[in-house]
């Protein structure tokens, strides 16, 4: 257990760091440069373009800028060139604006998923089933923008409910529980919308893992001991159906990081994702290289604890 | 059913006519096309055949098994008890399986649930029919596993099937189909996936047993040497049919159809060495797409016109002895007749 | 009687009746037919495909039929099929047909050309996209899963980053030196597969025995730039990369193509490595028949299953990113009309004008449900376990 653990974390890392080589080059290898370094940009003098490239270090080669980059990171001085914003300051403040978004489309998806696949699995073939699947068939179909506003038409003209931004504008002074439904209100559809997606393709997921564990010999055994069909479905096939997802709930992790550009333009949601994508077009670069590095970690530390859940979990590897 | 008269009560398990058939692919496959068997108390009746002959089928439906959307038991009737038990809903079956019926099949690593421990397995087997406590329910599993003998059943219960050898999985698997004490035990080629010497072990476990608890056993198999070893009354299948049934003795001193000949002449044994070894040409047939009239004249050396015409009828060489083939029963010198239309 | 015995035991047939023979197509077609979803999803996707090619020709050229790029600003905002106010147009402005089938936009333009002129766009993306996808995936794949267990040595990675550093400082104008680094790493090569061949030496100097130490299985390395390339979050890598590039339509097909390999890659690499146990590789090594023609005529036909499935399936998601890209306006340049773009202008008259927001999401829905239908109706048929046991 030990020495996995070991030879994981260093893979890892190496991965890390060549992640990190290869996004930096990226970034720098892309034609443009920053908005204030740019010659061509007529808001600044020649003189103050080379006062912000001899700040930035662009002036120095490759290397040197990659060691001042992360030098920076890792003391925690990264400014953004944009607004001169610490760069983990801004981060964080978009990061617990997504949150509320990401938890409540992650609590959806995954409460709905289970039921509804297992039952398309035990009832196979059934109306249930097939009306299930199709459902499913169109959420992934469905650009996500255009669902957006047929939402956005259906709640705003029958239910009259402010959809856009993360509160109604003005509405301050109003009692905390005003306050409150208000954010609920506001939360509802862009959540539901990135649920809709993950409910689709994980229902399906689970209905198929159901169906394999189902045609096993050990539930044949179970039935032909007399057990009950609830017992046979629930206890015996599902506990095997889930191993594959208790891995698959480390996997969420770096869901955390990348917001919906389209989901957070479209409700003018001021979250993770609508701040990189500003930082790309600015050619912000310590952000971007912040938010890649940052994302990076998450998916790596998100495979190493679904590793590790599927040690925990599955007794046939413990030993 | 057969005239004999029958010295013992009414058989245990009594199968008439059964025929189940799957839909596949578009053709459908004839998997059991009408057998007859029967199993009284206290015996150990074997079924044997080749692979695909139906054996496995056979059993799977006396218990209600069967995947139901692509099989289906299209007719026939499976009496236990006094009961037709086809016509049971899946509640009373439940009662039924593993209580009183109980299976035991050839697998025994993928027929134990990987996550769960044996105790955990076993314990469900008994908590299911007899309600216990949780104390008692412990002594009971440990005494069963002393019973199919696990060296230290304390420890073992806490074990995962993946840690057990294969010997020790089919014991398990042996010791959950005993756990409420059944009155017939159905044994699906338990030993075809063991080594030989693990093999006897087992089949030595289940002649004690079944003296312990008077049970009855049946016993599918394609071994003919396992199969003279326990069985009192053995019927041959092949094609989803009964071609020959009769006691150890007549089907192994004196076989009367020409398949169960070519089984018994295929084993090697030592009086046959060095020479041309015996085997049935040609194959089984497929399931869909079976011979008209007998099913195995095609491979048969004695086949006459009217094997291809119609289909042939049990005949009757006397004590309970019965073979499918008209072409080698010669009347003179038998007791018994040639009875039209045995299923 | 006696002829018809003689006839049995002249034709001493041993063989049953045997079913009646498939071939793989003949089986293929007959589970397609079952899946009705699966016809569906084919039916559209062939109509769509029609509808792009001669929507191509309809709309290009410099006097389409339909004219995708008219501006006609007193006619903006019609309704779909309502009919063109004559009056107030020139005569080569009055759309084909006499009727604007979809509506116009906010400036004017026929929707239906539009339409028409984004179904190619969005068709081409997606296969050209998958395509490269496909290819990258098989190649990584098939060698990580084949070759897998061989090495790559510390001389193979130093003369690479040699390579790699040469042609940087040729690159960099110091041509010189960089030549002659590139056609010093190529005399190494050279000499080192012409070495093999010959030497058999056991006592090799110990800096040649310190080159030979394995680094590296070939499997790990791919394995880790798929790692490294997972730990990009797709579309801000795709967003990244067509934000910075100038806009064109052949860079958007290109990056969709580059950040989506890795499921294909991971497929084919499981496929190549369980089939590659199997006894039938072995019995043609056994035959002397060469690696690459095990690879391609054994192997590949049976590993095609998924990479098939994963395909059609990353057709329709290719289909979805493109028209995300348009819509946040990192699409084919305007006046080129994508699905996208369409429904990036109609946002913001989604109350007045509906129909230039529902029309090209319900195209987009429906040609990427076909896709998905299809897609999931191979999988369900080429699926093993579904496969005939005979």
């Amino acid at each position: 257990m030990l020495s996995f653990i070991g030879r994981s974390v260093v893979q890892k890392t190496i991965t890390l760091f060549f992640v990190s080589i290869v996004s930096f080059l990226i970034i720098h290898l892309a034609p443009g440069s920053p908005s204030q370094v740019d010659p061509m940009n007529p808001k600044f003098t020649p003189e103050m373009v080379e006062r912000f490239q001899k700040e930035f270090h662009l002036d120095k080669p490759l290397y040197i800028q990659y060691i001042y980059f992360y030098q920076d990171l890792f003391t925690g001085k990264t400014v953004s060139w944009k607004d001169n914003q610490s760069v983990l300051k801004k981060i964080w403040e978009r990061f617990l604006n997504s949150l509320p978004l990401f938890v409540v489309g992650t609590l959806i998806t995954w409460t709905l998923s289970f039921p509804v696949g297992i039952r398309s699995a035990i009832f196979r073939g059934g109306i249930y089933d097939r009306s299930a699947t199709f459902i499913s068939y169109v959420m992934i179909s469905i650009p996500g923008f255009f669902f957006a506003y047929v939402l956005i038409i259906l709640v705003v003209t029958y239910f009259h409910v402010p959809v856009i931004g993360l509160k109604t504008f003005g509405i301050g002074d109003a009692p905390a529980t005003y306050l409150f439904m208000d954010r609920i209100w506001h939360l509802l559809i862009p959540s539901m919308l990135g649920a809709t997606g993950g409910i689709a393709v994980l229902s399906r997921y689970v209905r198929s893992q159901m169906l394999e564990v189902e045609g096993q010999d050990y539930i044949r055994t179970a039935r032909a001991k007399g057990l009950p069909p609830e017992q046979v479905h629930y206890k015996h096939a599902l506990r095997n159906a889930l191993l594959p997802f208790v891995t698959m709930f480390g996997l969420i992790l770096p869901g955390l990081i990348g917001g919906s550009v389209i989901i957070e333009s479209i409700f003018s949601w001021p979250g993770m994702g609508r701040m990189a994508y500003e930082a790309i077009l600015a050619r912000d670069y310590p952000v971007i290289l912040t938010v890649n590095f940052v994302s990076a970690v998450l998916v790596l530390a998100g495979t190493f604890i679904s590793d590790l859940l599927y040690l925990v979990v599955d007794p046939r590897i413990r030993l | 059913m057969d005239e004999r008269p029958m010295t013992n009560d009414r058989p245990l398990l009594c199968v008439e006519n059964l025929k189940v058939y799957f839909q596949s692919n578009g053709a459908r496959a004839r998997a059991v096309d009408g057998i007859s068997f029967e199993v009284r108390e206290k015996e150990t009746v074997c079924i044997v055949g080749e692979s695909g002959c139906g054996k496995t089928v056979s059993a799977l439906s006396i218990l209600g098994l069967i995947p139901t959307p692509p099989g289906e038991i299209v007719d026939g009737q499976i009496i236990f008890s006094g009961q037709n038990i086809i016509k049971l809903d899946e509640k009373a079956m439940q009662k039924i399986r593993g209580n009183h019926i109980s299976m035991v099949f050839q697998e025994p690593l993928t027929s134990l649930n990987p996550v769960f421990t044996i105790g955990d397995q076993i314990g469900e087997a008994v908590y299911t029919h007899k309600q216990m406590e949780t104390e008692a329910l412990f002594q009971y599993c440990v005494q069963l596993l002393n019973d199919v003998g696990i060296p230290s059943p304390k420890q073992r219960l806490n074990d995962y099937p993946h840690q057990l050898s294969g010997g020790q999985r089919q014991r398990v698997m042996i010791a959950m189909a005993l756990a409420c004490d059944p009155d017939l035990i159905i044994a699906d080629e338990p030993t075809t996936a063991l080594d030989v010497t693990v093999q006897a072990q087992i089949l030595a476990l289940l002649r004690s047993i079944q003296k312990k608890r008077s049970m009855s056993v049946l016993y599918i198999s394609h071994d003919l040497g396992v199969v003279s070893a326990i069985a009192n009354r053995i019927y041959v299948m092949y094609a989803g049919i009964m071609v020959e049934q009769g006691n150890t003795d007549q089907i192994f001193r004196s076989a009367r159809h020409p398949y169960t000949q070519g089984l018994l002449a295929s084993l090697p044994s030592l009086s046959k060495r060095g020479k041309r070894l015996h085997s049935i040409p040609g194959t089984v047939p497929n399931p869909a797409y079976k011979p008209k009239g007998c099913p195995f004249h095609p491979r048969c050396r004695h086949k006459k016109l009217s094997c291809q015409k119609e289909y042939p009828g049990m005949c009757d060489y006397g004590e309970g002895h019965l073979a499918r083939c008209p072409v080698l029963f010669k009347p003179k010198g038998f007791k018994g007749s040639r009875i039209q239309g045995v299923k | 009687m006696n002829m018809d015995e003689k006839k049995i035991r002249d034709d001493f047939y041993i063989e049953s009746p045997l079913p009646p023979k498939r071939t793989r197509m003949q089986e293929f077609r007959r589970l397609f037919g079952q899946n009705r979803l699966a016809i569906l999803g084919l039916f559209i996707f062939i109509l769509f495909f029609c509808c792009a090619v001669t929507g191509l020709f309809l709309t290009s050229g410099s006097r389409p039929i339909f004219d995708p790029a008219m501006v006609r600003l007193q006619e903006k905002l019609r309704p779909p099929l309502a009919k063109p106010n004559l009056d107030s147009l020139r005569p080569e402005e009055v759309p084909a047909l006499g009727v604007y089938f979809m509506g116009t936009d906010d400036l004017g333009r026929d929707v239906f050309a539009r339409m028409l002129q984004g179904a190619w766009v969005s068709l081409t993306v997606g296969f050209v996209a998958v395509g490269i996808s496909v290819l990258i995936g098989i190649f990584m794949g098939g060698i990580a899963g084949y070759f897998g267990q061989q090495h790559i040595k510390i001389d193979h990675i130093l003369f690479t980053l040699c390579l790699i550093f040469g042609a940087g400082l040729v690159m960099v104008n110091s041509i010189f030196i960089g030549t002659a680094l590139v056609l010093l790493c190529l005399a190494y090569i050279f000499y080192s597969l012409l070495a093999r061949h010959g030497s058999t030496e056991k006592e090799a100097p110990a800096l040649k025995a310190m080159l030979h130490i394995n680094a590296v299985s070939v499997d790990t390395l791919i394995m880790r730039i798929v790692d490294i390339m997972l730990c990009f979050p797709s579309f801000f890598l795709i967003l990244t990369v067509v934000a910075l590039l100038p806009a064109s339509i052949y860079n958007i097909m290109i990056v969709i193509g580059l950040t989506s390999w890795m499921g294909t890659t991971r497929f084919v690499r499981a496929e190549f490595l369980s089939l590659r146990e199997q006894d039938f590789v072995a019995a043609a090594k056994a035959l002397g028949i060469s690696n690459f023609r095990i690879i391609f005529r054994h192997i590949m036909p049976n590993a095609i299953a998924p990479v098939l499935v994963s395909a059609t399936i990353g057709i329709a998601s290719a289909i979805l990113t493109e028209a995300g890209l348009s819509f946040l306006g990192f699409g084919v340049p305007p006046p080129h009309a994508t699905w996208g773009n369409i429904l990036s202008n109609g946002k913001n008259f989604i109350f007045d004008a509906p129909w230039l927001t529902f029309i090209p999401g319900i195209a987009i829905l429906i040609v990427v449900l076909s896709f998905n239908l299809f897609g999931e109706g191979l999988r369900d048929i080429l699926n093993p376990k579904l496969r005939e046991r005979h």
